[in-house]
Formats: C-alpha cells, structure tokens, sequence
C-alpha cells in the first residue's frame, strides 16, 4: 500500500476505508499492453484490488495468431480497432468470458459413411407412420406385416411353417452378412457368425423331449420315477420339485428322454396310470415363458 | 472442432445475428444486455445497456452501424453498434418478440405480442437516416393473427412482409398495402406453433422450425412446400449455410418437459440436414440446455449456436466438413 502513498495524498484515508475496492479502481496504474512482438507474444498488464484490499498486479500473456485465410474488408478491419464499451470496458482478465472448449467435438454422423441411406430412412418411414396413426407399432411376428393385425390373429398363421427353434434360423445368414457388409450396427459376441452360443445349447438340453409328470403323491422320489420310465427308453434327466422349507415334494417332476419317441410313448403310457394311489398325469413340459 | 464458449449472458439466450461482413456476432438473451463479440476468436466488444426486460431479437443494418433491439420491456431500441449508445426508444403496449430492418435499412418490421386486452400486431416503422429525424409513427400496422408472431421478416425487393408464429400459418403481407396475399395451408403447414423462420441469402426461400418436430422449406413468391425436414425435438432454430446446401437445426425438450420425460430424451444437439434430400448429415453436441438460437456465419464457415444454458457456442469448421458427402 505504500506505493501508492502519493495518490492517497489527496483524499483522506479514512473514506478509503469505507468505500468498498471497486471505487478505488482510479488509484490503480492504467492497463498496459505491451506487444504483439514478432512472435505474436502479447502482454497485458493489469492491476486491481483482491478481496483483502490487496493491490494484485496481472500479468496476461497471450500469443496472437494470424489466421491465414481471413480475409476481412476494410471496415471489418476498422472495426477491430474499436473501444470497448458497455460492460466489456471493465472486464478483467481473470473473468474468462471466451473460452476455447476443452472438449474436441465432431461431427456426429448418424450412420457410418458410405452406408446405404435405406435402412435408415425405412425406420423413419414406420416411425412417421406410427406418429400419424397415433397406433402401437403393430407388426406380425408370422407374416411380418406392420399394423394389419397382431401374431395371434394372422390368417396366414397355418400357411407360415412352424419354428421350431426360434434363435437358430436368422443368426446363420444375417449375423454373417453383419459382419461381413459391416453395416457398422453391433452385434453381441454370442451371436455372431461362429460363436458357440452355450446359453442356447442349455436352453436346449433342458427342454428337449421334456415330459413333465404330476400329480406325483409326496414320497416319491427321483430314483421312483427313474425306475418307473426307464422302461419306455434312455432317459437323460429326472427331477422331482421339492420344497426348499419344508423338504417334502411338491408333487410334479421332469423327466428327459434321449429321444424323442421314447418319451412319446412314455405319455402314452403313463398318462393316467395309477401309482401309489394316485392318477397321473403326464404330458410335453412347455418350454419355459422367459 | 473446438468450438469457442461465450459466457457473457447470465439467462437463456433468445436470438444470434452476424453483420453482413461476417465479423461481428450480436447476442439476445433474457438478461437485458444485447452483446457484440468479435465472431473469429469470441472476444467481447461490448454490451447495449438500457432494456429493462428480456431482449427477444436484433438486426443489425448493412453497414454495421445501426442495431435495432427488441425487447419484453415494451420497447424496441435503436443503438449506435460502435459506441453502443441508445438513439431512439419505440414504445408499445406490448413485449415487442421480433425485428427485421429491410433491405436498405430505411424501414423495420416489429412484431408485439399480445398482451391484456392488446392483440399481436406487426408494425412497419419508418427509419431515418439521421438519428435526429426519427418518429415513433407506425407507417403500416398488420392484424391477423392468433397469438404471438414470433418472427416477421421482409420478403425479396421489400414487397412482402413474411410472418409466422403460434398459430402456426405462414402469411405473406403485402408491404404497401398491408393486404394479406397469401398465407399457408392447414395440410401442408406446420401443426404447432412456428417459433424460427429463417430467410435464404438471396430470398428465394426461406425455412421454419416449429414445435412440431419438424422444419419446413418454402418457396417465398408462391409459399408452396419444397420440403419438410423430420426431427424428434422440437425445434427451437433454425439456420441455412449459405455457403452449402445445410439446413441446421437446433432445440431440444422444453425446460419444463424436464420432469415429465424420459431422462435421456435431451437432445440438445445442433442436427445438419441436407437441404434437398432432406437427410440428416451430422450433429454438433455440446449444449447442456435446448438451443435457443442459430446462426450461420455469412462466409458459411463458422456457425454459432445460443442455448437456454446460457452459452454461446461459435464453431469454426475445419476442413472435413466441406468435404463430407451425404
């Protein structure tokens, strides 16, 4: 503070304590700007007051480029030599208005380049087709129509060959041809071309030539139901449901065969006999819903 | 691309304009401050002191001189770009949303909104040459629409007066008569309210974004549909490079729709469409907050985008852009 003892000279010390630091902003030295030198290295000096009333000196170092495809008109030219005015006068260097991003943005295309615009414009077809409607997407999971009538409801449903296995069918050829147009969608590990999807394998083990048997009176147990449809064929698999709390069975069971006529038969057989004073039943296990 | 951030407003932005020369950027925002940047590095020339309400939009005249502001504070201003003294003060009895000098600067289209009991109305006010000379007479006042207009333009050779907003009809007005001559059709029109209308450089056609998801091309003479460019937001902006055949567009969800909407659905991006095929070409990320304001850089260069978050963001493309194919 002493260096500007001169300046205090003329007001007293006394209203310079009351007065907060903005009014003091005449007894700072102007602000200086030195350059730009032949490097386009630009100083700018400034002074002002920090929150304690301390006379902060700030140094601003800055590089100008020159842009080499600008090509301005006179008066734009003209126009860069104006003052400041409004609130710029009195911006200081520390407020940072402008800066330059951090963050480098592209251009998001929203397919890949060099793609075919069709797949793309079709969706945008269903979609505007929807809004309009103001329908659910509606699309048939037999014929493949869009808003004409639901799966269950297909009259085309006995003409369209049964699937049996639902995720085997498209996987071979399509997820080949994704990998190989590189169309740029993705397409999960377990079902590309190659991949040997084991949660389908599983899937398939378990519910291949799976006969479900119920009405099973409470004591019996796995060996029981081995013993009693080993009779029609290999079998693969035999579970019987017990309860986790109480370790009585619950009354129904699976059993798989190797194949597919022996378990055709055992229903055959089976379905309605009577074992251990009870009738039972037993049919094809449907696959499960999820 | 590394965009340039201006941080100069502290509320939403509502318009961008350039100069005719490319090297000046004014800002509206809902703070009361119109600002000038410098539009190569972002640097801050000044501020028009003197609304005392959110300011709508801006025109600046041909030879940089002139600014004409228009505000929500019932008034619309004119200012000195240089010095940024006010020199003439319109008073209405209503915010005043949208202002378009005319070619030659000698007369200015305002649109006041409706307010109380007051209708929206367009106003054509004389501009003197001397800032001295000016009245506050209204040389043509237009009735017509329902609800707010949210931006008049001039049409071609000053003949025309091109309106749009919350009614979502397009109109055309004849400057010297103030006849309506043409306004657009149910079927083809946009079904909600029309918020941007952006003029080509040489007024042939013109652009509108509405809230209806979409955007829509038109012939200025005989308004017929050229095209309709489909987005999933509402579009808030809308700009045309005229450098190259690029619509962009720009919105995103309504702050208030915030809590009410998937939380993903933000889509706060600038999207680039190619005007004739009506394609989207690519996106430019980085508002945090709908886009407010869109406007291309003359030379078509560089473009600048104003969001509700308050930013101005200036782009300045690098050379990929003029070489991407659609």
């Amino acid at each position: 503070m002493a260096s500007n003892g001169l300046a205090t000279n003329k007001l007293r010390w006394g209203e310079l304590e009351e007065d907060d630091g903005e009014d003091l902003d005449f007894l700072l030295p102007p602000r200086q700007v030195i350059g730009p030198d032949e490097n386009g290295i630009k100083k700018v000096i400034e002074y002002k007051f920090d929150d304690e009333g301390n006379k902060v000196k700030i140094t601003t170092t800055t590089r100008v480029r020159k842009l080499a495809k600008a090509r301005l008109s006179k008066r734009a030219v003209e126009r860069r030599s104006w003052a400041k005015f409004g609130d710029a006068v009195h911006e200081d260097v520390g407020a940072r208005l402008t800066m330059v991003s951090t963050e480098e943005i592209l251009l998001e295309r929203p397919r890949a380049p060099g793609s075919k615009a069709e797949e793309n414009k079709g969706s945008g077809d269903s979609l505007a087709q929807m809004a309009k409607g103001g329908a659910v997407l509606m699309v048939c999971r037999t014929c493949g129509k869009k808003g004409d009538h639901w799966t269950s409801k297909c009259p085309y449903k006995d003409l369209a060959a049964p699937v049996e296995t639902f995720v085997d069918k498209p996987t071979g050829s399509e997820a080949s041809a994704g990998a190989a147009g590189g169309k740029g969608s993705y397409v999960p590990p377990s079902m590309r071309a190659g991949a040997e999807r084991p949660g389908v394998e599983m899937r398939r083990r378990n519910d291949e030539n799976s006969v479900r048997v119920t009405n099973l009176s409470e004591d019996t147990r796995e060996p029981d139901l081995l013993e009693l449809f080993r009779t029609f064929g290999a079998v693969s698999r035999v579970y019987v449901a017990i309860d986790q709390k109480t370790g009585v069975s619950r009354g129904f069971g699976f059993v798989n065969f190797v194949n597919k006529e022996d378990a055709e038969r055992a229903i055959n057989k089976l379905n309605g006999y009577g074992y251990d004073n009870l009738i039972l039943r037993v049919e094809w296990a449907t696959p499960r819903t999820n | 691309m590394r965009p340039i951030l201006m941080k100069g407003h502290e509320r939403p932005l509502t318009f961008l304009k350039y100069n005719r020369d490319g090297d000046l950027l004014f800002s509206c925002a809902k703070d009361h401050t119109p600002t000038v940047w410098f539009a190569d590095n972002g640097e801050r020339l000044g501020t028009y002191r003197g609304h005392n309400g959110a300011v709508w939009c801006c025109d600046v005249s041909r030879d940089s001189s002139r600014l004409i502001t228009g505000s929500a504070d019932q008034t619309v201003k004119l200012w000195s770009v240089q010095t940024g003294a006010q020199q003439f003060t319109f008073k209405f009895d209503s915010p005043a949303r949208s202002v378009d000098f005319s070619v030659g600067d000698e007369l200015a289209v305002i649109t006041t909104d409706p307010f109380m009991e007051v209708t929206s109305a367009i106003q054509v006010k004389r501009i003197a040459r001397d800032p001295a000379d000016q009245n506050a007479e209204s040389v043509l006042v237009l009735k017509g629409h329902q609800g707010r207009i949210n931006r008049a333009v001039w049409g071609p050779l000053n003949k025309n007066i091109i309106s749009a907003g919350e009614d979502a009809v397009i109109r055309i007005w004849d400057a010297e008569t103030g006849k309506l001559v043409n306004q657009s059709d149910k079927e083809n029109g946009h079904k909600k309210p029309i918020t941007s209308l952006a003029m080509a450089e040489e007024a042939s056609h013109f652009v509108t974004g509405s809230l209806d998801k979409s955007a829509k091309l038109w012939d200025t003479r005989s308004l017929k549909l050229i095209k309709t460019y489909g987005t999933e937001r509402p579009v808030n902006a809308v700009a045309m490079s005229p450098l190259i055949d690029h619509v962009v567009l720009g919105g995103g969800q309504d702050a208030s729709a915030v809590t009410t909407t998937d939380h993903r659905a933000g889509k706060f991006d600038a999207k680039f469409y190619d005007k004739i095929l009506t394609e989207e070409i690519f996106g430019v990320k980085g508002h945090f907050g709908p886009i407010n304001a869109l406007a291309f850089n003359p030379d078509g260069r560089s473009f600048c985008s104003g969001g509700e978050d308050g930013y101005v963001r200036l782009h300045h493309f690098e050379q990929d852009y003029f070489s991407i194919k659609v």
